[in-house]
Protein backbone atom coordinates (compact mmCIF):
# COMPACT_ATOMS: atom_id res chain seq x y z
CA UNK A 1 0.00 0.00 0.00
CA UNK A 2 1.56 3.50 -1.10
CA UNK A 3 -1.05 5.71 -0.49
CA UNK A 4 0.41 9.23 0.00
CA UNK A 5 0.61 9.95 4.12
CA UNK A 6 0.81 13.62 3.45
CA UNK A 7 -1.32 16.04 2.47
CA UNK A 8 -1.96 17.90 -1.51
CA UNK A 9 1.17 19.90 -1.52
CA UNK A 10 2.80 17.91 1.65
CA UNK A 11 1.99 20.97 4.26
CA UNK A 12 -1.50 20.44 6.02
CA UNK A 13 -4.71 23.01 5.56
CA UNK A 14 -3.96 24.56 8.78
CA UNK A 15 -0.75 25.73 7.77
CA UNK A 16 -1.46 26.56 4.66
CA UNK A 17 -4.36 28.82 5.78
CA UNK A 18 -1.68 30.76 8.18
CA UNK A 19 0.57 31.36 5.49
CA UNK A 20 -2.05 32.21 2.68
CA UNK A 21 -2.82 34.80 5.76
CA UNK A 22 0.60 36.45 5.79
CA UNK A 23 0.50 36.48 2.52
CA UNK A 24 -2.27 38.50 1.21
CA UNK A 25 -0.88 40.82 4.25
CA UNK A 26 2.21 40.78 2.18
CA UNK A 27 0.77 42.00 -0.97
CA UNK A 28 -1.38 44.38 0.91
CA UNK A 29 2.22 46.15 2.25
CA UNK A 30 4.63 45.79 -0.31
CA UNK A 31 8.11 44.78 0.64
CA UNK A 32 7.11 44.89 4.46
CA UNK A 33 8.36 41.70 6.05
CA UNK A 34 4.86 39.68 7.52
CA UNK A 35 6.17 37.45 10.24
CA UNK A 36 4.97 33.61 9.51
CA UNK A 37 5.02 30.64 11.63
CA UNK A 38 7.41 28.86 9.48
CA UNK A 39 6.88 24.88 9.61
CA UNK A 40 10.11 21.73 9.30
CA UNK A 41 10.53 21.02 5.88
CA UNK A 42 11.81 18.03 4.74
CA UNK A 43 14.77 19.16 3.52
CA UNK A 44 16.90 21.61 5.99
CA UNK A 45 17.20 25.39 6.33
CA UNK A 46 19.36 27.12 3.54
CA UNK A 47 17.74 24.36 0.57
CA UNK A 48 14.60 27.12 0.15
CA UNK A 49 12.60 26.37 3.09
CA UNK A 50 10.93 29.63 2.95
CA UNK A 51 10.34 29.87 -1.14
CA UNK A 52 9.35 25.64 -0.88
CA UNK A 53 6.20 26.75 1.85
CA UNK A 54 5.39 29.94 -0.20
CA UNK A 55 5.08 27.40 -3.25
CA UNK A 56 3.19 24.37 -1.09
CA UNK A 57 0.89 27.09 -0.09
CA UNK A 58 -0.52 28.91 -3.42
CA UNK A 59 0.15 25.65 -5.86
CA UNK A 60 -2.82 24.12 -7.32
CA UNK A 61 -3.00 20.83 -9.80
CA UNK A 62 -3.30 23.41 -12.67
CA UNK A 63 0.39 25.02 -11.96
CA UNK A 64 2.91 24.51 -14.21
CA UNK A 65 6.07 24.62 -11.72
CA UNK A 66 9.49 25.58 -12.69
CA UNK A 67 12.44 25.82 -10.38
CA UNK A 68 15.91 27.43 -10.70
CA UNK A 69 18.73 28.05 -8.44
CA UNK A 70 21.46 30.48 -9.89
CA UNK A 71 19.66 30.38 -12.95
CA UNK A 72 19.90 27.05 -13.43
CA UNK A 73 17.30 23.93 -13.81
CA UNK A 74 19.58 21.42 -13.73
CA UNK A 75 21.65 21.70 -10.23
CA UNK A 76 20.95 19.38 -6.87
CA UNK A 77 18.19 21.80 -5.15
CA UNK A 78 15.95 22.81 -8.29
CA UNK A 79 15.93 19.23 -9.51
CA UNK A 80 15.40 18.35 -5.37
CA UNK A 81 12.41 20.77 -5.10
CA UNK A 82 11.03 20.66 -8.61
CA UNK A 83 10.84 16.31 -7.89
CA UNK A 84 9.40 17.42 -4.63
CA UNK A 85 6.09 19.10 -5.81
CA UNK A 86 6.11 16.91 -8.83
CA UNK A 87 5.38 13.89 -6.15
CA UNK A 88 3.17 15.63 -3.44
CA UNK A 89 0.89 17.55 -5.89
CA UNK A 90 1.62 15.67 -8.99
CA UNK A 91 1.61 19.42 -10.92
CA UNK A 92 3.25 19.35 -14.39
CA UNK A 93 6.90 20.89 -13.98
CA UNK A 94 8.86 22.25 -16.87
CA UNK A 95 11.97 24.60 -17.49
CA UNK A 96 10.64 26.66 -20.00
CA UNK A 97 10.30 30.36 -18.62
CA UNK A 98 7.43 31.12 -20.77
CA UNK A 99 5.54 27.76 -20.07
CA UNK A 100 5.48 28.31 -16.06
CA UNK A 101 2.83 29.47 -13.82
CA UNK A 102 4.74 29.57 -10.81
CA UNK A 103 8.59 29.93 -10.57
CA UNK A 104 10.13 29.03 -7.89
CA UNK A 105 13.84 30.53 -7.63
CA UNK A 106 17.08 30.65 -5.75
CA UNK A 107 19.27 33.88 -6.35
CA UNK A 108 18.05 34.76 -10.00
CA UNK A 109 15.32 36.26 -11.93
CA UNK A 110 14.60 34.42 -15.51
CA UNK A 111 15.94 36.61 -18.32
CA UNK A 112 12.52 35.73 -20.42
CA UNK A 113 10.36 38.73 -19.28
CA UNK A 114 7.79 37.31 -16.77
CA UNK A 115 4.44 37.69 -17.70
CA UNK A 116 0.86 38.61 -15.92
CA UNK A 117 -0.03 34.91 -15.25
CA UNK A 118 2.98 34.13 -13.45
CA UNK A 119 3.95 34.30 -9.77
CA UNK A 120 7.87 34.17 -9.05
CA UNK A 121 8.69 32.79 -5.72
CA UNK A 122 12.32 33.85 -4.20
CA UNK A 123 13.87 31.62 -1.69
CA UNK A 124 15.54 34.08 1.11
CA UNK A 125 17.86 33.44 3.68
CA UNK A 126 18.16 37.12 4.71
CA UNK A 127 15.12 38.87 5.25
CA UNK A 128 16.28 42.10 6.71
CA UNK A 129 18.21 44.35 4.81
CA UNK A 130 19.52 46.20 7.87
CA UNK A 131 20.44 43.08 9.87
CA UNK A 132 23.83 42.94 9.34
CA UNK A 133 24.32 46.98 10.42
CA UNK A 134 21.78 46.44 13.37
CA UNK A 135 21.51 43.01 14.92
CA UNK A 136 18.22 43.81 17.44
CA UNK A 137 15.24 42.70 16.04
CA UNK A 138 13.19 45.21 18.00
CA UNK A 139 15.73 48.12 16.31
CA UNK A 140 15.00 47.04 12.93
CA UNK A 141 11.71 47.15 13.22
CA UNK A 142 11.66 50.31 14.44
CA UNK A 143 13.47 51.75 11.77
CA UNK A 144 10.88 50.22 9.28
CA UNK A 145 8.26 51.48 11.12
CA UNK A 146 9.97 55.28 10.51
CA UNK A 147 11.14 54.70 7.37
CA UNK A 148 14.45 55.17 8.94
CA UNK A 149 17.20 53.91 6.28
CA UNK A 150 20.09 56.41 6.73
CA UNK A 151 22.52 53.58 7.99
CA UNK A 152 21.86 51.85 4.84
CA UNK A 153 22.78 55.12 3.26
CA UNK A 154 26.25 54.98 4.87
CA UNK A 155 26.74 51.62 4.45
CA UNK A 156 26.54 52.37 0.69
CA UNK A 157 28.54 55.64 1.56
CA UNK A 158 31.31 53.53 3.39
CA UNK A 159 31.45 51.58 0.38
CA UNK A 160 32.52 54.40 -1.70
CA UNK A 161 34.59 55.59 0.68
CA UNK A 162 36.51 52.49 0.69
CA UNK A 163 36.31 51.28 -2.99
CA UNK A 164 35.49 54.30 -4.85
CA UNK A 165 32.18 52.95 -6.21
CA UNK A 166 29.19 51.15 -4.65
CA UNK A 167 30.80 47.41 -4.05
CA UNK A 168 27.53 45.46 -3.22
CA UNK A 169 27.04 43.18 -5.62
CA UNK A 170 24.16 40.84 -4.95
CA UNK A 171 21.04 41.02 -2.07
CA UNK A 172 21.20 45.26 -3.21
CA UNK A 173 18.53 46.74 -1.35
CA UNK A 174 16.09 48.25 -2.85
CA UNK A 175 13.15 50.72 -1.80
CA UNK A 176 9.91 49.46 -2.40
CA UNK A 177 6.91 51.50 -3.30
CA UNK A 178 8.56 54.40 -2.04
CA UNK A 179 8.48 53.16 1.40
CA UNK A 180 10.01 49.80 2.42
CA UNK A 181 13.64 48.72 2.27
CA UNK A 182 13.93 45.51 1.23
CA UNK A 183 15.92 43.06 0.47
CA UNK A 184 15.60 41.00 -2.92
CA UNK A 185 17.22 38.42 -1.81
CA UNK A 186 21.18 37.39 -2.83
CA UNK A 187 20.08 37.79 -6.56
CA UNK A 188 22.79 39.92 -8.39
CA UNK A 189 22.11 43.05 -8.62
CA UNK A 190 22.21 42.63 -12.55
CA UNK A 191 18.74 41.41 -11.52
CA UNK A 192 17.17 44.25 -9.62
CA UNK A 193 15.89 46.29 -12.56
CA UNK A 194 13.67 43.17 -13.70
CA UNK A 195 11.80 43.74 -10.10
CA UNK A 196 10.28 47.23 -10.81
CA UNK A 197 7.16 47.56 -12.80
CA UNK A 198 6.97 43.81 -13.52
CA UNK A 199 4.05 42.27 -14.81
CA UNK A 200 4.28 39.11 -12.58
CA UNK A 201 3.56 38.60 -8.74
CA UNK A 202 7.09 38.58 -6.84
CA UNK A 203 6.71 36.52 -3.55
CA UNK A 204 9.42 36.10 -0.58
CA UNK A 205 9.93 33.20 1.33
CA UNK A 206 12.60 33.25 4.12
CA UNK A 207 11.94 29.59 5.93
CA UNK A 208 14.55 29.66 8.85
CA UNK A 209 13.97 33.27 9.55
CA UNK A 210 10.04 33.09 9.55
CA UNK A 211 9.11 36.08 7.29
CA UNK A 212 7.09 36.28 3.56
CA UNK A 213 7.42 39.39 2.24
CA UNK A 214 6.07 40.74 -1.08
CA UNK A 215 6.25 43.14 -4.63
CA UNK A 216 2.94 43.08 -6.33
CA UNK A 217 2.76 43.19 -9.65
CA UNK A 218 3.14 46.87 -12.12
CA UNK A 219 5.29 48.15 -8.31
CA UNK A 220 7.98 50.52 -8.07
CA UNK A 221 11.36 49.16 -7.17
CA UNK A 222 13.89 51.42 -6.93
CA UNK A 223 17.37 49.92 -6.03
CA UNK A 224 19.23 52.71 -3.60
CA UNK A 225 21.59 55.05 -4.80
CA UNK A 226 23.01 58.56 -4.67
CA UNK A 227 23.08 61.42 -7.40
CA UNK A 228 26.65 61.40 -7.97
CA UNK A 229 26.71 57.59 -7.86
CA UNK A 230 23.95 56.05 -9.53
CA UNK A 231 22.99 52.59 -9.31
CA UNK A 232 24.86 50.51 -12.20
CA UNK A 233 24.08 46.77 -12.76
CA UNK A 234 27.16 44.85 -13.35
CA UNK A 235 27.45 41.92 -15.84
CA UNK A 236 30.54 40.39 -17.21
CA UNK A 237 32.17 42.51 -19.96
CA UNK A 238 32.02 39.33 -22.60
CA UNK A 239 29.33 37.56 -24.82
CA UNK A 240 28.38 34.15 -23.15
CA UNK A 241 30.60 31.15 -24.72
CA UNK A 242 27.22 28.68 -25.71
CA UNK A 243 24.78 31.00 -26.96
CA UNK A 244 26.75 34.21 -27.59
CA UNK A 245 24.42 36.59 -25.48
CA UNK A 246 25.34 40.17 -24.87
CA UNK A 247 22.65 41.12 -22.45
CA UNK A 248 22.41 37.91 -20.29
CA UNK A 249 23.87 37.45 -16.65
CA UNK A 250 27.52 35.50 -16.99
CA UNK A 251 28.53 32.96 -14.41
CA UNK A 252 32.61 32.67 -15.05
CA UNK A 253 33.84 28.76 -15.13
CA UNK A 254 37.10 28.18 -14.83
CA UNK A 255 38.34 25.49 -17.13
CA UNK A 256 41.95 24.76 -16.13
CA UNK A 257 44.80 25.77 -13.72
CA UNK A 258 46.10 28.16 -15.85
CA UNK A 259 43.82 30.75 -15.85
CA UNK A 260 41.73 29.22 -18.28
CA UNK A 261 37.72 30.50 -18.27
CA UNK A 262 35.10 30.82 -20.08
CA UNK A 263 31.37 33.13 -19.56
CA UNK A 264 28.24 31.16 -19.93
CA UNK A 265 24.90 32.15 -19.14
CA UNK A 266 23.45 31.60 -15.66
CA UNK A 267 19.93 31.11 -17.05
CA UNK A 268 20.53 27.49 -18.69
CA UNK A 269 16.62 27.85 -20.34
CA UNK A 270 17.82 31.22 -21.90
CA UNK A 271 20.71 29.95 -23.19
CA UNK A 272 19.51 26.37 -24.34
CA UNK A 273 16.70 28.79 -26.12
CA UNK A 274 18.76 30.88 -27.87
CA UNK A 275 21.42 27.95 -29.26
CA UNK A 276 18.43 26.12 -30.12
CA UNK A 277 17.31 29.31 -31.80
CA UNK A 278 20.80 28.98 -33.93
CA UNK A 279 22.99 31.68 -31.59
CA UNK A 280 26.48 29.60 -31.59
CA UNK A 281 29.37 31.32 -28.75
CA UNK A 282 32.77 31.01 -29.25
CA UNK A 283 32.74 27.37 -27.48
CA UNK A 284 29.24 25.93 -28.52
CA UNK A 285 29.82 22.62 -29.53
CA UNK A 286 27.78 23.35 -32.29
CA UNK A 287 30.21 24.59 -34.77
CA UNK A 288 32.99 21.36 -34.16
CA UNK A 289 29.15 18.77 -34.45
CA UNK A 290 29.35 21.18 -38.18
CA UNK A 291 32.68 20.41 -38.81
CA UNK A 292 32.20 17.02 -38.20
CA UNK A 293 29.52 16.66 -39.81
CA UNK A 294 31.49 18.14 -43.20
CA UNK A 295 34.10 16.03 -42.81
CA UNK A 296 32.30 13.05 -43.22
CA UNK A 297 30.27 13.97 -45.97
CA UNK A 298 33.66 15.39 -47.48
CA UNK B 1 -32.91 24.00 16.52
CA UNK B 2 -30.40 23.26 13.97
CA UNK B 3 -28.59 20.09 14.19
CA UNK B 4 -25.29 19.47 12.03
CA UNK B 5 -26.52 17.37 9.53
CA UNK B 6 -28.93 20.31 9.10
CA UNK B 7 -25.87 23.00 8.68
CA UNK B 8 -24.97 23.82 4.80
CA UNK B 9 -22.21 21.71 3.63
CA UNK B 10 -18.78 22.93 3.71
CA UNK B 11 -16.82 22.24 0.08
CA UNK B 12 -16.86 18.87 -1.05
CA UNK B 13 -12.76 18.79 -1.78
CA UNK B 14 -11.38 20.70 1.20
CA UNK B 15 -8.20 21.07 -0.16
CA UNK B 16 -8.69 22.34 -3.91
CA UNK B 17 -11.60 24.11 -3.18
CA UNK B 18 -9.51 26.25 -0.73
CA UNK B 19 -6.74 26.45 -2.70
CA UNK B 20 -8.94 27.72 -6.09
CA UNK B 21 -10.62 30.43 -3.90
CA UNK B 22 -7.29 31.02 -2.31
CA UNK B 23 -5.90 31.70 -5.84
CA UNK B 24 -8.88 34.12 -6.64
CA UNK B 25 -8.15 36.23 -3.77
CA UNK B 26 -4.65 36.54 -4.02
CA UNK B 27 -5.07 37.43 -7.33
CA UNK B 28 -7.46 40.25 -6.63
CA UNK B 29 -5.36 41.21 -3.71
CA UNK B 30 -1.85 41.64 -5.94
CA UNK B 31 -4.16 43.38 -8.88
CA UNK B 32 -6.94 46.29 -6.83
CA UNK B 33 -10.05 46.72 -8.97
CA UNK B 34 -9.90 43.64 -11.05
CA UNK B 35 -13.07 41.08 -10.81
CA UNK B 36 -11.65 37.43 -9.48
CA UNK B 37 -14.41 34.64 -9.80
CA UNK B 38 -14.73 32.00 -6.90
CA UNK B 39 -15.10 29.02 -8.78
CA UNK B 40 -15.61 26.51 -5.88
CA UNK B 41 -18.61 26.56 -3.78
CA UNK B 42 -20.36 25.26 -0.77
CA UNK B 43 -23.10 25.46 1.02
CA UNK B 44 -23.99 29.40 2.40
CA UNK B 45 -25.86 30.02 5.56
CA UNK B 46 -28.66 33.11 4.91
CA UNK B 47 -27.51 36.54 4.73
CA UNK B 48 -23.99 35.03 3.69
CA UNK B 49 -22.79 34.81 0.06
CA UNK B 50 -21.23 32.10 -1.80
CA UNK B 51 -17.98 33.86 -2.03
CA UNK B 52 -17.94 35.31 1.52
CA UNK B 53 -18.97 31.31 2.47
CA UNK B 54 -15.89 30.25 0.79
CA UNK B 55 -13.15 32.64 1.71
CA UNK B 56 -14.68 31.78 5.34
CA UNK B 57 -13.65 28.05 4.35
CA UNK B 58 -10.46 29.01 2.67
CA UNK B 59 -8.69 31.84 5.40
CA UNK B 60 -11.10 31.14 8.54
CA UNK B 61 -9.65 29.07 11.82
CA UNK B 62 -8.84 28.62 15.55
CA UNK B 63 -6.29 31.55 15.25
CA UNK B 64 -8.54 34.43 13.61
CA UNK B 65 -10.81 36.37 15.75
CA UNK B 66 -13.78 37.25 13.92
CA UNK B 67 -16.18 40.24 13.99
CA UNK B 68 -19.21 40.01 12.52
CA UNK B 69 -21.86 43.21 12.04
CA UNK B 70 -25.29 42.82 13.09
CA UNK B 71 -27.35 41.20 10.98
CA UNK B 72 -24.94 38.35 10.52
CA UNK B 73 -24.40 38.42 14.44
CA UNK B 74 -28.42 38.11 14.77
CA UNK B 75 -28.48 34.62 12.45
CA UNK B 76 -27.95 31.75 14.86
CA UNK B 77 -27.30 29.87 11.58
CA UNK B 78 -23.98 32.10 10.47
CA UNK B 79 -22.87 31.51 13.33
CA UNK B 80 -23.52 27.91 14.19
CA UNK B 81 -21.94 27.11 10.31
CA UNK B 82 -18.96 29.26 11.36
CA UNK B 83 -18.62 28.06 14.43
CA UNK B 84 -18.75 24.26 13.23
CA UNK B 85 -17.40 24.73 9.75
CA UNK B 86 -14.08 27.29 10.88
CA UNK B 87 -13.64 27.06 14.99
CA UNK B 88 -13.04 30.85 14.46
CA UNK B 89 -13.81 32.52 17.58
CA UNK B 90 -16.06 35.56 16.89
CA UNK B 91 -15.68 38.29 19.18
CA UNK B 92 -17.71 41.67 20.27
CA UNK B 93 -14.71 44.06 20.33
CA UNK B 94 -13.71 44.52 16.61
CA UNK B 95 -10.84 46.34 17.09
CA UNK B 96 -8.98 43.14 17.45
CA UNK B 97 -10.94 41.03 14.96
CA UNK B 98 -8.44 39.40 12.48
CA UNK B 99 -11.73 39.31 9.81
CA UNK B 100 -14.65 41.37 9.66
CA UNK B 101 -18.07 39.92 7.99
CA UNK B 102 -20.03 42.60 6.75
CA UNK B 103 -23.51 41.96 5.30
CA UNK B 104 -25.05 45.33 5.52
CA UNK B 105 -22.67 48.12 4.22
CA UNK B 106 -24.79 50.50 5.50
CA UNK B 107 -24.22 49.91 8.58
CA UNK B 108 -20.19 50.07 8.26
CA UNK B 109 -18.88 51.22 11.87
CA UNK B 110 -16.49 53.77 11.57
CA UNK B 111 -13.28 52.18 10.15
CA UNK B 112 -11.16 53.49 13.46
CA UNK B 113 -12.65 50.72 15.30
CA UNK B 114 -11.25 47.87 13.45
CA UNK B 115 -7.93 46.90 14.15
CA UNK B 116 -5.56 49.35 12.24
CA UNK B 117 -2.06 47.48 13.11
CA UNK B 118 0.80 48.99 14.62
CA UNK B 119 3.38 51.02 12.98
CA UNK B 120 6.45 48.26 13.73
CA UNK B 121 3.18 45.24 12.95
CA UNK B 122 1.33 46.59 10.44
CA UNK B 123 0.14 43.25 9.24
CA UNK B 124 -1.91 42.70 12.57
CA UNK B 125 -4.96 44.65 11.01
CA UNK B 126 -8.31 43.72 10.19
CA UNK B 127 -9.33 42.43 6.45
CA UNK B 128 -12.71 43.61 5.62
CA UNK B 129 -15.11 40.95 3.61
CA UNK B 130 -17.88 43.77 2.39
CA UNK B 131 -20.65 41.98 0.58
CA UNK B 132 -21.89 44.40 -2.13
CA UNK B 133 -24.57 44.30 -4.33
CA UNK B 134 -22.86 44.00 -7.38
CA UNK B 135 -19.16 44.31 -8.69
CA UNK B 136 -20.32 44.62 -12.85
CA UNK B 137 -22.23 47.81 -12.89
CA UNK B 138 -22.62 51.26 -10.69
CA UNK B 139 -20.78 53.48 -10.42
CA UNK B 140 -17.44 54.28 -11.82
CA UNK B 141 -14.02 54.07 -9.99
CA UNK B 142 -10.49 55.13 -10.90
CA UNK B 143 -7.98 53.04 -8.94
CA UNK B 144 -3.95 53.88 -8.94
CA UNK B 145 -1.52 51.77 -6.77
CA UNK B 146 0.89 48.84 -6.71
CA UNK B 147 -0.72 45.97 -8.46
CA UNK B 148 -2.18 48.33 -11.43
CA UNK B 149 -0.66 49.24 -14.75
CA UNK B 150 -1.59 52.85 -14.76
CA UNK B 151 -5.24 53.13 -13.72
CA UNK B 152 -7.64 50.52 -13.29
CA UNK B 153 -11.54 51.03 -13.34
CA UNK B 154 -14.23 49.36 -11.16
CA UNK B 155 -18.05 49.81 -11.92
CA UNK B 156 -19.83 48.39 -8.69
CA UNK B 157 -22.87 49.16 -6.70
CA UNK B 158 -21.80 49.60 -3.54
CA UNK B 159 -22.94 50.56 0.06
CA UNK B 160 -21.35 52.59 2.11
CA UNK B 161 -21.87 54.78 -0.99
CA UNK B 162 -18.63 56.76 0.42
CA UNK B 163 -16.24 53.79 1.24
CA UNK B 164 -13.67 54.97 -0.67
CA UNK B 165 -13.81 58.43 0.94
CA UNK B 166 -13.58 56.45 4.10
CA UNK B 167 -11.05 54.72 3.07
CA UNK B 168 -8.97 57.46 2.57
CA UNK B 169 -7.76 57.19 6.01
CA UNK B 170 -5.23 54.29 4.67
CA UNK B 171 -3.47 57.17 2.83
CA UNK B 172 -2.38 58.71 6.06
CA UNK B 173 -2.27 56.16 7.78
CA UNK B 174 0.31 53.76 5.54
CA UNK B 175 2.04 51.21 5.99
CA UNK B 176 -1.11 51.00 8.83
CA UNK B 177 -4.80 50.68 7.29
CA UNK B 178 -7.32 48.51 6.47
CA UNK B 179 -7.94 46.08 3.25
CA UNK B 180 -11.10 45.35 2.20
CA UNK B 181 -12.46 42.40 0.04
CA UNK B 182 -15.55 43.32 -1.38
CA UNK B 183 -17.79 40.10 -2.31
CA UNK B 184 -20.84 39.68 -4.80
CA UNK B 185 -22.55 36.92 -5.13
CA UNK B 186 -19.46 34.57 -6.74
CA UNK B 187 -17.33 37.56 -7.01
CA UNK B 188 -14.15 39.40 -5.59
CA UNK B 189 -12.93 43.03 -5.77
CA UNK B 190 -9.82 43.25 -3.90
CA UNK B 191 -8.85 47.10 -2.12
CA UNK B 192 -5.80 46.80 -0.56
CA UNK B 193 -4.61 49.63 1.80
CA UNK B 194 -2.08 50.76 -0.80
CA UNK B 195 -5.13 51.46 -3.60
CA UNK B 196 -5.93 55.06 -3.89
CA UNK B 197 -9.82 55.52 -5.79
CA UNK B 198 -10.77 58.55 -7.15
CA UNK B 199 -14.81 58.32 -7.96
CA UNK B 200 -15.64 59.15 -11.14
CA UNK B 201 -19.32 59.82 -10.92
CA UNK B 202 -21.32 57.34 -12.41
Amino acid sequence: MNAPAYNFAYLDEQTKRMIRRAILKAIAIPGYQVPFASREMPMPYGWGTGGVQVTAAILGPQDVLKVIDQGSDDTTNAISIRKFFAKTAGVATTTATEDATVIQTRHRIPETSLHANQVLVYQVPIPEPLRFLEPRETETRRMHALAEYGLMHVKLYEDIARFGHIATAYAYPVKVNARYVMDPSPTPKFDNPKMDNCPALQLFGAGREKRIYAIPPYTQVVSLDFEDHPFEPYRFNAPCALCAAENSYLDEIVTDDKGGRMFVCSDTDYCEGRQAAGHHGSLSAAPYKDKAQEASNG
Amino acid sequence: MTTIAELPPGFADKVLSAQSTFRSVMDAMARPGSVQRIVPTSGAPQTMMRGTAAIALTLFDHDTPLWLDARMSESTDVMKWLKFHTGAPVVQDSSIASFALISDGGELPSLERFALGTSEYPDRSTTLILQVENLDSGRSFELRGPGIDGVATLQASIKPFDLFERLRVNETLFPRGVDVVLVADDAVVAIPRTTRVVSKGS
